[in-house]
């Protein structure tokens, strides 16, 4: 559990500001933020490796402020793996249970234990550099896994493997983690990394929590402008509040017509400018007199789904993506259409911020 | 087919461009050093008559072995020395700011921009009888009569050590800064101590430069004749000046040229020991 953490910088800036995640035992959170987020300065706060200036670290009921990284139990995956290169994958392994003063036989053991557990028990006397990338970082999960940590920190863990691998090893390592039921918090600026491996999310921008859920809420029900913007991808339309209020708002959009959204960040005064975010795949082409006209601009077939850009009425652009289901219309360039949100709940408006 | 011609043209300029080098190295290294081993192999001054007596001479004196052996014994002296005071130098250097491994550099390199001769004698004055060791020690009343400093091996190791300190802490510098710091980190995450962080990963992975480091220091303190001979005066006697004496004082340039090459063959011997070392550490470097 994180309570209250703030950490300054020396020069006074601020990395992470009143951070609060209370996280469940055998838990996946994932920490997801653009870079500079100060994410990977909270992972080395809980680690240890800083001390932050507020706030406390609480693992399980102890408060371990005080403790040094080697005392904290906590395993880390690093975005590099950091393997030590002198020692052998099964001494690599190993290394923790030797510095807890562990007999060589039991160490041993517990060693090809964890080598089976990710399926590398060949690669026991092999030197880290003779392995794939993906071998390295089943190397460096059982090293983390091998002290038995409450807590196991990924820090950007897929980042260095391509993309055919990094879903393999996602994979595995959701299925380490149901195996060992270990809390789990990964690092990443990868949305769909977060979304799909963490039972919750925490988004973080400028050292801020920006919100804290489900993959679902996250992405369904944002908090935030933020949010909404930078996990998936979403059209920014401004838009002045005609009436609101706590569960649906009437806005009139720039781009013209009049539309009801859902007011994310809180309530909204009435006249007050907001920004409404409508994701593509929540747009729909309509054929009546509802919805904002424009123009078609580019039309981008990619595989399963075909992006539309349409140019409005206020001179913005807007993205709408269509499933590619049966014959799917064909639109020409410069063709005029007027589009829609499907449902009220899929805009989200939110306070514009000037 | 097409880049075969192309990189072999690169390595025949390779060779043509190291050849003034080569060329050099022939007329003012190999040459002479062959003229040594033939001025050697002569058993009177005039090197008129052929043999070994030169070598039997020396290997069968024990005064010229004992030289031998106590410039070894220095060189081994003044590496260690160096590598216990040169080693946290390089490790502070890994882990403060930019502005203070400027200082650290500079502190590190400005020996280097002195004379030797400057040096040796800056020792003289702290060493000395009436140096600033004594008088200090003495103004505090820690000792009556002033302590023998000069002239003694303590006194030439201290000195050595310090004239030949960048050659140690520069590539121990360099072997240091490509560990990469996430491995302390992770070590440290395992739950080991700075010690077992110490010897189990820092340790093993900068052996190249400790290898290399030792290996400069070696030579250079063991052939520094200059500060040898100022620090440990006339009673400490070591190959290199006992060296001069045969060829400039007593002008027996066949002993002379004998020692050299008993000289060269123990310092190779010492030297390809540490490259064996090195080529044995040089696993750990990678990855």
């Amino acid at each position: 559990m994180v309570d209250a953490v703030t950490h300054r910088y020396p020069s006074g800036a601020l990395a992470v500001e009143n951070i609060n995640l209370d996280i469940k035992g055998g838990e996946i959170i994932a920490l997801l933020g653009p870079s500079g987020c100060g994410k990977t300065t909270l992972l080395r706060i809980i680690a240890g490796f800083i001390a932050q200036s507020q706030g406390r670290i609480i693992i399980g009921d102890d408060i371990v402020d005080a403790l040094p990284p080697n005392r904290r139990a906590v395993g880390i995956v690093f975005q590099n793996y950091a393997l030590f290169p002198h020692l052998t994958v099964t001494e690599n392994v190993a290394y923790g249970l030797a510095a807890r003063g562990i007999d060589k036989a039991t160490r041993q053991r517990e060693a090809q234990r964890l080598l089976e557990l990710v399926q590398l028990p060949s690669m026991a006397e092999r030197l880290p550099r003779q392995l794939s990338g993906g071998q390295q970082q089943r190397v460096a999960l059982a090293r983390a896994l091998a002290i038995k940590p409450s807590i196991l920190l990924l820090d950007e863990p897929f980042a260095a493997l391509d993309k055919n691998l990094r879903l393999d090893m996602q994979i595995e390592v959701k299925r380490l983690q149901r195996v060992s039921g270990i809390t789990t918090l990964i690092v990443t600026h990868d949305q769909e990394e977060a979304l799909s491996m963490a039972d919750r999310v925490a988004v973080l921008s400028h050292g801020k929590l920006e919100q804290f859920g489900s993959p679902s809420d996250v992405y369904d029900r944002p908090q935030t402008l933020f949010v909404n913007t930078f996990v998936g991808s979403s059209n920014r339309m401004p838009g002045v509040v005609v009436s609101a209020d706590r569960t649906a708002a009437k806005v009139r959009l720039d781009a013209g017509a009049e539309i009801v959204a859902r007011p994310a960040g809180g309530a909204l005064s009435e006249g007050g400018r907001v920004t409404v975010c409508i994701r593509p795949e929540h747009l729909q082409f309509v054929g009546d007199e509802t919805g904002f006209a424009g123009v078609v601009g580019m039309s981008l077939p990619l595989g399963a789904t075909v992006v539309h850009e349409v140019t409005t009425a206020d001179g913005s652009g807007v993205k709408i993506s269509q499933a590619r289901i049966g014959e799917t219309r064909a639109l020409e360039n410069g063709a005029a259409v007027r589009l829609a949100p499907l449902a009220p709940s899929l805009a989200n408006a939110f306070p514009a911020t000037l | 087919m097409g880049t075969a011609p192309a990189s072999r043209d690169v390595t025949s300029y390779g060779m043509g461009l190291a050849a003034p080098l080569a060329l050099f190295f022939l007329v003012f290294f190999v040459a002479p050093l062959l003229q040594l081993l033939w001025l050697s192999l002569h058993n009177d001054t005039a090197a008129l008559h052929w043999g070994l007596g030169q070598y039997l001479h020396f290997l069968t004196d024990p005064f010229s072995l004992s030289v031998l052996g106590s410039t070894l014994l220095l060189g081994a002296e003044v590496t260690l020395v160096c590598l216990v005071l040169g080693f946290p130098i390089a490790w502070l250097y890994q882990r403060v700011g930019p502005r203070l491994q400027t200082i650290i550099i500079l502190i590190v390199l400005l020996p280097l921009l002195t004379s030797v001769v400057v040096r040796t004698f800056a020792w003289i004055v702290i060493l000395g009888r009436q140096g600033i060791i004594n008088a200090t020690l003495q103004s505090l009343g820690i000792i009556d009569t002033p302590l023998k400093l000069l002239y003694t091996q303590f006194g030439v190791v201290i000195a050595l050590a310090q004239v030949q300190m960048p050659l140690m802490t520069l590539p121990l510098i360099t072997a240091l800064g490509r560990i990469d710091p996430n491995l302390d980190d992770a070590s440290c995450s395992l739950g080991a101590g700075s010690w077992r962080t110490f010897f189990r990963i820092v340790l093993p992975l900068s052996l190249p430069g400790v290898i290399a480091g030792c290996t400069l220091t070696y030579a250079a303190a063991i052939t520094a004749f200059i500060t040898q001979s100022l620090i440990g005066g006339g009673q400490m006697l070591f190959m290199p000046m006992y060296l001069y004496q045969q060829a400039s004082t007593l002008q027996n340039w066949p002993f002379a040229s004998a020692i050299s090459i008993i000289f060269l063959l123990a310092v190779l011997a010492v030297v390809s020991v540490f490259t064996t070392l090195g080529r044995m550490s040089r696993g750990y470097g990678g990855a």
